[in-house]
């Protein structure tokens, strides 16, 4: 059984009547207790948990403390290639907005991952959308095999594939997977996500347990923020992380929470998530999933991330673009979507450094 | 003097030090000299040779006895690899050996461990196994040529203290080897507690790392290692499990009887 039979099990729960219920001193309850349950995930999402943000905040900071440090890991990502071939209504990639696209060649890939190791990082998250036809298997694999040269792990956020693409690119020196299903819920799913090989839901869905099959040494999950309830959603995602953390115990598991940002086109998310929401969820699921890594993405803003680091994030994106070949010779327009922290690496480092942690750019080698 | 021989180094003090959670590289040296650290144990992951600035090498003392570690390895097989990247890279023949595919609990693999050791002891490595207590693999370390065994106290950054006390304390009865307790330690009286129980040294991170003041928590690690070392030695009276009765019970029995 996949996550997929687990989540349908689940999904038609009236969330919204359990959530209200929720009293503030079950919270309360739910908050002193050493393991946090699925039914004390939920409690910590209801409104009542939110009336004890700062409770929730320092026991998230202790246990962050206790399981990762005083440490916050750097990453930056690399579009490779933004043909698509899905029409997601809220995506700057999306099929049917008209804009040059472009996949980088090999040689321009490594020019521009010879840049971004100029910078110190040493991981990198290699990105495309999803045309396999423009960016093959085969492509990822001979990118990767250049960019080991420069960084000691490369991540891959493309589109979903079968378990033997992802073994082919294990074999090649990919080691971590990011893959976020975007809307847990089957049927606002299906609405935004027009036309394309993106409507298989539970393809998608899968993707992370083929990815640990495949022996991915980190796989991380989200759900894109915006689309739909953030309670009922985020609830999913931490059964989703958890599911694959308890059959995988040796892959890293990790969550990103990417609140939607503006995009070409003319989208405009059907509900805003407001900072003290983003935080509870960050919270909620720290108390839920202790060894979980957290990561942060430039789509927030520099003072709420930095805010962020003691509440128990892990990894932070630093001196991303998010237009392919936006290092080589872009002109700021046409990315995925648009950036927020746009601090180049050496002043993330600082601001880490600046807010007690230690910015580790290299927490990984090639063996 | 007391002195620790292991692993073709003479040690004289008994707290080893963990690297990976500090809040700067920076503090390290501070930290070092502090607490007058002697091995310091670093997650050759992290190590970035060709970074002059970010190399934590860098701030660790030439005079201090490096340990790197493969932290990472989920099999035999990659922790072999990380050791051989280790000592290919100059860290010398020292190596703590991390197998652990729970990234829930953070809990070696035993098994993988030993088959770890037995390929390192071979090729010369002064091995240092992180293990459960457990004393048949203890022994099988042992056997295949483990420097040390490094038996957890309780898991990786809990703080929770000796809560394997009963098992530690029986390696460190049967088992002819130094037995360094690594990990769980969460305060200077647990690691005192350790070292009073015959432990041979107690190597701590967290604890330290994530303190608010690292270097004074590190000097006060070293200090209790220093006294629970010299309680062990002084060799304590048996602990009494009732009070001595003045009137004994056995008074009655006479010479002659």
């Amino acid at each position: 059984m996949g996550f997929y039979e687990i989540y349908n099990e689940i999904k038609d729960t009236d969330f919204d009547r359990l959530l209200k219920e929720v009293t503030v001193q079950q919270a309360d309850r739910v908050i002193g207790d050493n393991t946090v349950s699925e039914t004390g995930f939920l409690n910590l999402l209801s409104p009542a948990a939110g009336e004890r943000l700062e409770t929730m905040a320092r026991k998230a900071h202790h246990l962050t403390l206790k399981n990762f440090g005083r440490v916050i890991g750097l990453y930056t990502p690399m579009y490779l290639s933004d043909f698509c071939t899905n029409e997601c209504v809220y995506c700057g990639f999306n099929t049917k907005n008209p804009m040059r696209r472009r996949t980088l060649s090999v040689a321009e890939v490594e020019r521009e991952g010879r840049m971004i190791a100029g910078t110190g990082l040493r991981h990198l998250l290699i990105l495309t959308g999803e045309a396999p036809h423009q960016a093959s298997v085969e492509y990822l694999a001979e990118c990767t095999g250049r960019l080991r040269k420069y960084f000691s792990s490369v991540s891959i956020e493309v589109y979903p594939m079968e378990t033997a693409g992802y073994q082919a690119l294990v074999a090649a020196g990919v080691d971590g997977m990011t893959v976020y299903q975007e809307v847990y819920d089957p049927e606002i799913y299906d609405r935004l996500h027009i036309k394309g090989p993106k409507k298989n839901y539970r393809f998608r869905l899968n993707a992370p347990e083929r990815a640990c099959q495949a022996g991915m040494r980190t796989v991380n999950l989200g759900a894109l923020l915006g689309l739909a309830d953030w309670r009922s959603e985020v609830f999913a995602l931490g059964l989703h992380a958890k599911y694959l953390q308890d059959k995988y115990p040796d892959t890293e598991i990790s969550v990103s929470f990417p609140r939607i940002r503006p995009a070409a086109g003319q989208f405009r998310p059907a509900v805003e998530v407001t900072d003290r929401e983003l935080v509870q969820m960050i919270l909620a699921i720290r108390l839920f999933l202790p060894r979980a890594g957290i990561t942060l993405s430039t789509r927030e803003n520099p003072d709420f991330r930095d805010n962020l680091i003691r509440l128990g994030v892990t990894k932070m994106s630093a001196g991303s673009c998010t237009e392919v070949g936006g290092r080589l010779d872009g002109d700021g327009h046409d990315g995925q979507f648009e950036i927020s922290d746009t601090r180049s690496v050496a002043e993330m480092k600082a601001a880490i450094l600046q807010n007690g942690y230690q910015p580790v750019s290299k927490d990984w080698l090639v063996i | 003097m007391d002195i620790l021989k292991i692993g073709g180094q003479e040690i004289h003090n008994r707290l080893f030090l963990g690297t990976g959670k500090f809040a700067s590289d920076a503090l390290i040296p501070d930290v070092i000299k502090a607490s007058g650290v002697q091995v310091v144990t670093v997650a050759l992951r992290r190590v970035d040779f060709e970074n002059e600035q970010e190399n934590m090498l860098n701030y660790i003392d030439k005079e201090c006895v490096l340990m790197p570690n493969t932290s990472g390895a989920r099999t035999a097989d990659e922790a072999v690899r990380i050791a051989r990247i280790a000592r290919a890279a100059g860290c010398g023949n020292w190596v703590k050996i991390e197998v652990i595919k729970d990234n829930k609990y953070l809990l070696p693999d035993n098994y993988e461990t030993l088959k770890t050791t037995e390929i390192l002891a071979r090729e010369g490595f002064a091995v240092f196994p992180y293990m459960s207590p457990d004393l048949m693999v203890a022994r099988q370390m042992r056997d295949a040529g483990a420097a040390a065994v490094m038996p957890l106290g309780s898991p990786i950054g809990s703080n929770r203290g000796l809560q394997t006390r009963e098992l530690v304390r029986i390696l460190i009865d049967e088992i002819d080897l130094p037995i360094i307790v690594d990990a769980g330690i969460g305060r200077p009286s647990e690691a005192a507690e350790a070292m009073e129980m015959g432990a041979a040294a107690v190597l701590v991170n967290t604890a330290i790392a994530v303190a608010d003041d690292p270097v004074a928590m590190a000097a006060a690690f070293s200090m209790a290692v220093k006294a629970g070392r010299q309680g062990y030695l002084a060799g304590p009276g048996a602990a009494k499990l009732y009070a001595e009765a003045s009137s004994p019970l056995t008074g009655f029995l006479r010479d002659s009887d």
